[in-house]
This record gives C-alpha cells, sequence and structure tokens, in this order.
C-alpha cells in the first residue's frame, strides 16, 4: 500500500509539474504589464509601476478588442457546445445513415488549414453578399471548434453504459426527462471539457478571424497588428486580468467543492 | 462600460436576422457553387485615362465622414490629429486599427473588390511591395485627383513625390517610411559593422539573422553583388539567390525572420541581423545595446502608403484627410508617435524647436530623434537607398521561387 | 420518433457544416484544378498536374510535417497521459478545476505566450544564461531555432487536446473498479493494460486525432521556433497562397495534406481497433 501512496503522490507533484510548465510564459507576461518601460517597446525591465493598471482603458481600441473576443468566444463556445454535443451524441450512440459521412466532415474540418477555412469562409460570405462582422466571426468559431466538441463529447459517450438510460425510459422517464436527469450528467465531463477547448480556441485565434472580421477587430488581432511597433503593456496587463480571473474562479470552485464534499 | 462596446458588434449580437437575411444565407451555398465553376475572374486594370479621373472626381461630393484603416500603433493614443481634422473640416472619422500585414490584408480584400463589392474603407494604409503593385494592376485604388492635394504638393519631400513604384503619385500619398539596414549587438559585436559583408561572414556563424520576406532579402543578396535591386535582371536575382543560398549552406544564418528578429538581436539570439531601422530606434530609446548602419553598399527604403480603395463610399473625404495629414505641424505630431521617416521634411525643424521648449524625459527623447538618422537620414544615407525591383507577373513567378526556396526549406 | 433521434441531433450540426464547410470545400476543389494568376483570372482546365506539381515540389515539407506532428502527438500522449490519469481518479471534487488550469495559459493570447518563450529560451537569457557562465552548457548552445524547439512547441500548444479527452474517457471509470484490479492482477502493470487502458482509449483515439491533425498542418510554430530547415507545408500554404496568390497550388496542397493526414487516422483506428473498444471491454 505505501507504493501505491508514493506514486499517487509523485504523480500528484507531476500534474502541478505540467500545469506549472503550461503557464510559465504567463509568469512573465504578467512580470512586463508591471514594467516602467520609457520607451514603446516593453522587452527589456527598466523598474516597477503599477501606472499601466491606472491606465488600463487608455487605449480605447484594445479595449472594445477585448470585450469583442469575450462575448465572441461566448456566444460561439455555447452554441458550439449546445450543437456539438447533440452531434457527439449521435455519432456515438447511434447507427444512422451519413454517419462515415458525418464522421469524414468532423475529420475535414479539424484537418483543414486555418487559412484555408478563413480564406474559403470569406469567399463564401462576399459571394453571398452576407457583411462580415461579430456575427460571421461566430460562425467561423463555431465551425472549427464544432469538431472538438463532438470528439471528446463522443469518447466520452462511446464508454457509457445505454442500459442505465433503458432502466430510466422502463421506469416512465420521459425521453426529455430521461437525457437531462441520467444521459446529461453522465456525459457532462466530456461537454465542460469540450466547452474549455472551444472557449480556449475562440479566444485565441488570429487566422480564421482575420479573413471573416470585417472591421470587427479581436483581442488577438489588435495584438498581432501591434507588434510592429511594440505591444504596449496594457495588453500585458489585460491578459494578466484574464488569467488572475480564471485562478480566481478555480480556487472559488474548489473552495465550494471542499465545502460540500 | 457597456456603452463604450462596439456598435458593430452589438449591431451584429442585437439585430434580429431580416428575412432577407435568411434568404441569403440559404442562397449562399448555390453562390458558392457558382463560384466554383467559374473560376475566378481577373480584372486587370488599364493606366487610367485622364478623362475618366477627371470625370469621377466630378461626381464626387463630400459626404462629412470618411472611415480611416490603419496599421496598431500608427496614430497617437488620443488621435488627436484626427480630431483637430473634424474640428476643421466638418467631417467626422472612423479611425479601425485593422491592418496587420499587408499579404494577409490583401488576401482579405481581394475577394471583396474581385466581386466589386466595397470594403467598407476609405482610405486603407499598405507597404510598397507585391502587395501593393496588385491592388494597382488589379484596378483596386482610386487614381488620386492632385487639384485636391495643395498640402501634400506643398510639403511632401521631393524623393516621396517620385517613388519607383507609383510615380507621379497617381495612386497613393506616403504616410511613412522606413530603411532596413542592418542591426547589431554592441554587446556581442565590437568592430564597426559598415558593410553588407558581415552578414555573410563566416566570423558569425550561426549568429545572422535574415528576413524572410522575398523582396527584403533578394535586395540585400543583389547589395551584397554591387547590384542594383531597382534595375535588377532575372539574371541578377539568380546570382543573388547563389549568394543567399551559400550563406545558408554554411550554417551563417540562424534562420529567417519576421518581425521577431528585433527581440532575437536585442537579446544576443543573433548578433548581426537585417533590419527596419524603426524598430531599433525604439530599442535605442529603452536603452538595448543594438545599432543600425545603412550598409555602405546600401540598403532598401520602403514606405507605407495612403490609398482609396476601389468603391470606396467617401473619396472627397478620403483624400481632404490624407492631404491633411501633409500640414508639417500635424506631420510632426504624427512623426513624434510613429517615429519612422515621416515623407515632411519640415518635421525635423518643427520637433527640433519643440525640444528646446520641453523639459526632462520628453526634451531628451525628443532631441534623440531629432538627431537620429533613424528617423531623418541624411542626403548621403539617402543616396544609398533603394526601393525593391518591379515585377511583373511573369517576374513574379520567376523571383518568388528562387528566394522562397532559400527562405522556406 | 425513436429512430428519427439520430438524425434531430446531428441536423444542426449537418446544417452548420454543410454550409461552411462543404460548400467552400467544393469550391476550393475547383479552384485546386484551375490554372492562371491572380490577375489575369484563373480558369478551369481540371489540371491534375496542379497536385502532382505540388506535392513533388514539397514532399520535403510534406515528410517533415508528418515527422512533427508524429513526434509531438507522441511526446503529449506520454507527457499526457499520466496527468489524465491522476485527474480522473484523484482529482476527487476538484476535477475540472484541474483541467480548467490546464487552459487557462491558452486563454491569454499565443502573441504573449510566444514573446514569453522567446524571454525564457533566449541564448544567454534568464535559463540558459546562468547555466553557460557557470560552464555547465556550452556558449554556443541553443533552443529556439532547432527542430527540438518546433516538436516542443507543437507538443506545449496542443497538450491540453490530449489531456482532456483522455481524462474525459477516463473519468467513466469507477476507481474503486480499479482498486480492486490492482488487487487482483498479480502487478500494477498487468492491471493497468488490461483494465486502465481498453477503457481509455477511445480517448486516447480522441486526442490523437486532435492533436496529430491540427500540429501537423500547424504553420506558427515552424514560423516562431524554426531555424533555416524546419519549414513546415502549412508554411508552404500560407505562402502559396498569401505571397504568391497561387490559389490552385494552396488549395491542391490541402487537399492532399487532408487525404494524407486520412489516410493516417484510419490506419492509426484500424491498428488501435478503437471501435471495438465496447467488445474489449465486455470480454
Amino acid at each position: 500500500m505505501r507504493g501505491r501512496r508514493l506514486g499517487d503522490r509523485l504523480l500528484h507533484a507531476y500534474t502541478w509539474l505540467v500545469i506549472v510548465w503550461l503557464s510559465s510564459p504567463i509568469a512573465v507576461m504578467i512580470l512586463f504589464g508591471f514594467n516602467d518601460k520609457k520607451s514603446k517597446s516593453n522587452t527589456t525591465w527598466q523598474g516597477f509601476t503599477l501606472k499601466w493598471y491606472d491606465r488600463l482603458f487608455d487605449i480605447s481600441d484594445l479595449t472594445v478588442a477585448l470585450q469583442n473576443s469575450l462575448v465572441i468566444a461566448l456566444v460561439s463556445t455555447v452554441i458550439t457546445v449546445v450543437i456539438g454535443t447533440m452531434l457527439g451524441l449521435a455519432v456515438g450512440r447511434y447507427r444512422f445513415r451519413g454517419q462515415g459521412v458525418t464522421n469524414f466532415l468532423v475529420f475535414a474540418a479539424i484537418s483543414t488549414p486555418e487559412l484555408v477555412m478563413g480564406a474559403s469562409l470569406l469567399s463564401l460570405f462576399v459571394s453571398g453578399n452576407v457583411p462580415r462582422d461579430a456575427t460571421t466571426i461566430i460562425i467561423s468559431h463555431v465551425l472549427f471548434s464544432l469538431s472538438f466538441v463532438v470528439v471528446t463529447v463522443r469518447a466520452r459517450v462511446i464508454v457509457l453504459d445505454p442500459a442505465m438510460e433503458e432502466a430510466a425510459r422502463d421506469l416512465g422517464a420521459t425521453g426529455w426527462g430521461t437525457f437531462r436527469q441520467v444521459t446529461l450528467p453522465s456525459i457532462m465531463p466530456g461537454v465542460l471539457a469540450g466547452a474549455m477547448l472551444s472557449f480556449a480556441l475562440s479566444i485565441d485565434d488570429y487566422v480564421v478571424t482575420s479573413f471573416v472580421n470585417g472591421g470587427t477587430v479581436t483581442f488577438p488581432l489588435w495584438i498581432v497588428g501591434s507588434v510592429k511597433t511594440g505591444i504596449p503593456p496594457q495588453v500585458n496587463v489585460m491578459g494578466t486580468l484574464i488569467f488572475g480571473v480564471g485562478v480566481l474562479i478555480a480556487i472559488a470552485t474548489s473552495v465550494a467543492a471542499r465545502r460540500r464534499a | 462600460m457597456d456603452r463604450s462596446l462596439n456598435p458593430a458588434l452589438l449591431r451584429g449580437m442585437t439585430q434580429a436576422r431580416t428575412r432577407r437575411d435568411a434568404f441569403r444565407i440559404a442562397g449562399l451555398s448555390a453562390a458558392g457553387l457558382a463560384l466554383a465553376a467559374c473560376g475566378v475572374q481577373g480584372k486587370k486594370a488599364e493606366a487610367p485615362k485622364t478623362d475618366a479621373v477627371k470625370d469621377f472626381w466630378a461626381k464626387q461630393t463630400k459626404h462629412g465622414r470618411v472611415v480611416f484603416a490603419n496599421w496598431p500603433e500608427y496614430m497617437p493614443e488620443d488621435q488627436a490629429p484626427l480630431k483637430k481634422f473634424q474640428q476643421a473640416t466638418g467631417i467626422s472619422y472612423q479611425y479601425k486599427e485593422v491592418i496587420n500585414e499587408n499579404a494577409e490584408f490583401f488576401g482579405k480584400l481581394d475577394p471583396v473588390l474581385r466581386a466589386g463589392q466595397s470594403i467598407g474603407y476609405d482610405i486603407v494604409v499598405m507597404t510598397n511591395g507585391i502587395q501593393l503593385q496588385h491592388m494597382i494592376e488589379l484596378g483596386y485604388a482610386t487614381p488620386l485627383d492632385h487639384s485636391k492635394m495643395p498640402n501634400f504638393l506643398a510639403n511632401a519631400g521631393d524623393k516621396y513625390k517620385e517613388r519607383s513604384y507609383d510615380p507621379g503619385n497617381v495612386y497613393t500619398m506616403p504616410y511613412t517610411s522606413g530603411v532596413t539596414g542592418i542591426a547589431y549587438n554592441t554587446k556581442y559585436v565590437e568592430d564597426d559593422i559598415k558593410s553588407i559583408g558581415s552578414l555573410f561572414d563566416p566570423k558569425y556563424k550561426g549568429r545572422v539573422g535574415m528576413m524572410n520576406d522575398a523582396q527584403e532579402i533578394a535586395n540585400f543578396g543583389m547589395f551584397a553583388l554591387g547590384l542594383d535591386p531597382e534595375k535588377s535582371t532575372e539574371n541578377d536575382w539568380k546570382q543573388a539567390g547563389e549568394k543567399l543560398k551559400a550563406q545558408r549552406d554554411a550554417g551563417i544564418v540562424r534562420k529567417y525572420y519576421d518581425q521577431s528578429y528585433i527581440d532575437a538581436v536585442s537579446k544576443g539570439d543573433v548578433w548581426i541581423s537585417m533590419a527596419w531601422s524603426g524598430d531599433v530606434f525604439q530599442r535605442q530609446l529603452a536603452g538595448e545595446p543594438v545599432k543600425f548602419v545603412v550598409p555602405e553598399e546600401g540598403g532598401t527604403i520602403w514606405t507605407d502608403n495612403m490609398l482609396i480603395p476601389k468603391n470606396a463610399a467617401n473619396p472627397v473625404d478620403a483624400i481632404t484627410l490624407m492631404d491633411y495629414l501633409y500640414q508639417p505641424a500635424v506631420a510632426a505630431e504624427l512623426d513624434e508617435f510613429i517615429q519612422y521617416v515621416t515623407p515632411v521634411p519640415a518635421v525635423q525643424d518643427l520637433l527640433r524647436e519643440k525640444a528646446t521648449k520641453a523639459t526632462g524625459e520628453g526634451k531628451k527623447s525628443l532631441e534623440q530623434m531629432v538627431e537620429s538618422p533613424l528617423m531623418f537620414p541624411s542626403e548621403a544615407e539617402y543616396a544609398k537607398l533603394r526601393t525593391y525591383v518591379k515585377l511583373s507577373t511573369a517576374q513574379e513567378q520567376v523571383f518568388n521561387p528562387i528566394f522562397q526556396s532559400i527562405t522556406q526549406a | 420518433m425513436k429512430r428519427l433521434t439520430p438524425y434531430l441531433l446531428a441536423l444542426p450540426s449537418w446544417m452548420w457544416l454543410a454550409i461552411f464547410l462543404v460548400v467552400p470545400m467544393a469550391a476550393m476543389a475547383s479552384v485546386s484544378l484551375q490554372t492562371g494568376n491572380a490577375i489575369d483570372g484563373f480558369a478551369m482546365t481540371f489540371s491534375v498536374s496542379n497536385y502532382t506539381d505540388a506535392i513533388s515540389r514539397y514532399s520535403t515539407q510534406f515528410l517533415r510535417s508528418l515527422l512533427y506532428g508524429g513526434l509531438a502527438t507522441v511526446a503529449m500522449l506520454i507527457i499526457g497521459y499520466p496527468v489524465a490519469y491522476w485527474i480522473a481518479f484523484k482529482g476527487g471534487t476538484r476535477k475540472s478545476v484541474y483541467l480548467f488550469l490546464l487552459l487557462l495559459p491558452f486563454f491569454v493570447s499565443f502573441v504573449l505566450r510566444t514573446i514569453s518563450w522567446g524571454f525564457l529560451l533566449a541564448d544567454d537569457g534568464v535559463l540558459f544564461g546562468p547555466l553557460k557562465s557557470w560552464g555547465l552548457l556550452a556558449p554556443e548552445f541553443h533552443v529556439l531555432a532547432t527542430t527540438f524547439a518546433v516538436v516542443g512547441g507543437l507538443t506545449y500548444n496542443f497538450l491540453p487536446f490530449m489531456i482532456l479527452p483522455i481524462y474525459v474517457a477516463l473519468e467513466r471509470v469507477d476507481p474503486r473498479v480499479i482498486e480492486a484490479a490492482y488487487d487482483l492482477y498479480a502487478t500494477r502493470l498487468s492491471a493497468f493494460r488490461r483494465v486502465v487502458l481498453p477503457l481509455s482509449l477511445p480517448g486516447v483515439f480522441a486526442g490523437v486525432l486532435m492533436t496529430f491533425v491540427p500540429a501537423t498542418a500547424d504553420p506558427v510554430n515552424a514560423q516562431i521556433l524554426g531555424g533555416t530547415a524546419n519549414t513546415m507545408i502549412g508554411n508552404i500554404i500560407q505562402t502559396e497562397y498569401l505571397t504568391n496568390l497561387n490559389y490552385p497550388t494552396a488549395s491542391a496542397l490541402s487537399f492532399t495534406l487532408m487525404a494524407v493526414l486520412l489516410v493516417g487516422i484510419f490506419i492509426y483506428a484500424r491498428a488501435l481497433g478503437t471501435e471495438n473498444v465496447l467488445e474489449a471491454v465486455a470480454q
């Protein structure tokens, strides 16, 4: 038994090590949000200041870009999770006509190079005379996140036991009732994971967005553009706040979970 | 917070899709297939006829609004020059920082303009290069009315009126210029770098940065061979290609960089690199150990240009704004922020004057700017500067593979 | 009604995929067979040579991409599996918190992450600078602009896409079943091999699909982290499309890439027998 506990402890430490590794560039980003830089370039440490926090919203275009990104990521995640979970259930649970084609399309959406996807979506919108704005960005984000949700949910559905649902139905539950009380809770980890992936994909997308955005600028777009003349520290501060809010959510969730337990 | 939410975004999110929109989306599939069947139409443009240009402008009127698409950080954060423009002319403006890269921006506007639609901007800014040339060749740029450009004609430097990619300013007005030369890190390089030969010196094996853009690297290959890129021929490109290939195969080049070369030089990952002047100047202001030289064999001058895209809604307002930016006081305000080379020579004196009145940090950085050859090149330096070779479509198909096979092995 | 269920579930996604993926792909397929140039226009000539030319010209970059994508996928599997395992079985009430923390760095723009990596991994930077001055590393040692950096960057950027699906598949297994299996089988290894691994295979399959495919097509890591001979096929497609305006070649390359990846994933699925996992568990 002792050996096993040691193994668990090692794995626990290892998991944290991976989390730290993935977050390590964030530390640098946070640091340079406090840099009292004298010129436009923010690459050499020149002293500590809080002034960028004070002037966080001075660059109005950047502020708008961040707001756009957050709204777009939320909306596209909701749409993707709903329709992606439905399709994930369909391909994981049922046998139906068109399943092969569906699997192929899900695969094709992942394997299309982003640039090609962005360019062909733009041609499509142009030929349909659809104005490019936040709506077309959301449409495109749903398209490239969809497969990730489908594949993740399917990986869950495929290992579930359908007997549970049948039992619920035998006990007189309606289709919707069964779904809500049996199916959904059991696939929830897959749905949540898919939601997180799709939010991350959306909020960080550059290539596809740059084609279909029209006049709407998102956070990654603005940053890429500003590289030419030096990324202002406000960008670091905003990144820090996103990260900080995320960490707070994580802490709150974990405290709440401990209370419940 | 809510009030500052982008109105376009709000509109997109809240407006109910009208029935017509629904039909439109349904019709998309048909449209897409039609597009696929016919191939992509070419739109090669003829040189503009003077009468046609006159007729076009005669029909245009001032609309009191203008939409300006530019690169980020190309306008002071308070947008003071544009605000003053609005006060002076009564033309309201929208300023959008939507251009990040020439190729990408062109890739985005090409299908729209090809379909005869408007891209929604009245002014766009593009660097002279293949994409700008395509804009002109495809008729995507509106010929300018010189009678509406008094400030430009009075204040632009002569060099900015005769540029090989748009002689006589038929389509474009420069926004700002920069120089491609050599940057080196003085912590690692003790010699005074003067010659382009240093980029090919085995002494710096694995410590040389070159750019990944075909035109930029081609120019440096040709300078190294003593050739003039502006007058170069296919044979010259091949020779330059050989020279650059040998440099790569000898392990001298560490990497073909995009914008990120400047971080690599200032951190010492590479010791010596092809570089853009404005970047280096900013790093110097930050106290980083980087120096910039225009090699004695020659350097490249590039220009970001304003132009009015085809089907723009407000061409009169657009040209009014473009010309307004050529008032020396306005140009000085812009250049103090952008820190590249301004097309208005009078700016140097205006900034010098401002420096004498300023105090402290502001005074110091203004003085540095005025004295900097990176913002105000001397005549001798200008004489060494060349722009890119102008390529026909057929030439492009020879030129690109020569240099891309080096940078993208 | 029950027979209609899968179709109703699939309908919204089908519509999305049909309008926004199939139609553009059909257009792209057509463009990939045309000839001409952007200035004079392209015309349909059913020129299959677009494909053969593109493949023979860029075979090096194709093979390299598959290699890098494959190496990164293996690395992700090795690094990610234990993490997914631990979170699924030992994460307790905080499972989703751990997953969230793994993904959180990716909510911040890739540009900032990249710049920070450049800062950390600089030849004489905060990590290597001291090691070099103590003589532990050769002065010319560097990580940036190497093959290792590119594969490492791919591994870093897609790791969560490997961990999450494996976790999702493992999480449904009752930890008590695992404990029982460990008591039942002679060694931990055989317990793992016979009970845990088969249950996680659908997750592994999903993870490989979601990492190998985009990693192979990725242009960003090679461009930022690579040296002079690390160009991947994604970079070539980018250049052909944006710089050369050679839409037919770019389209032909994309389709070829898609076909190669499809074949690869198909072979992999067959070799792993993923689809039969339920039967395997039942036995």
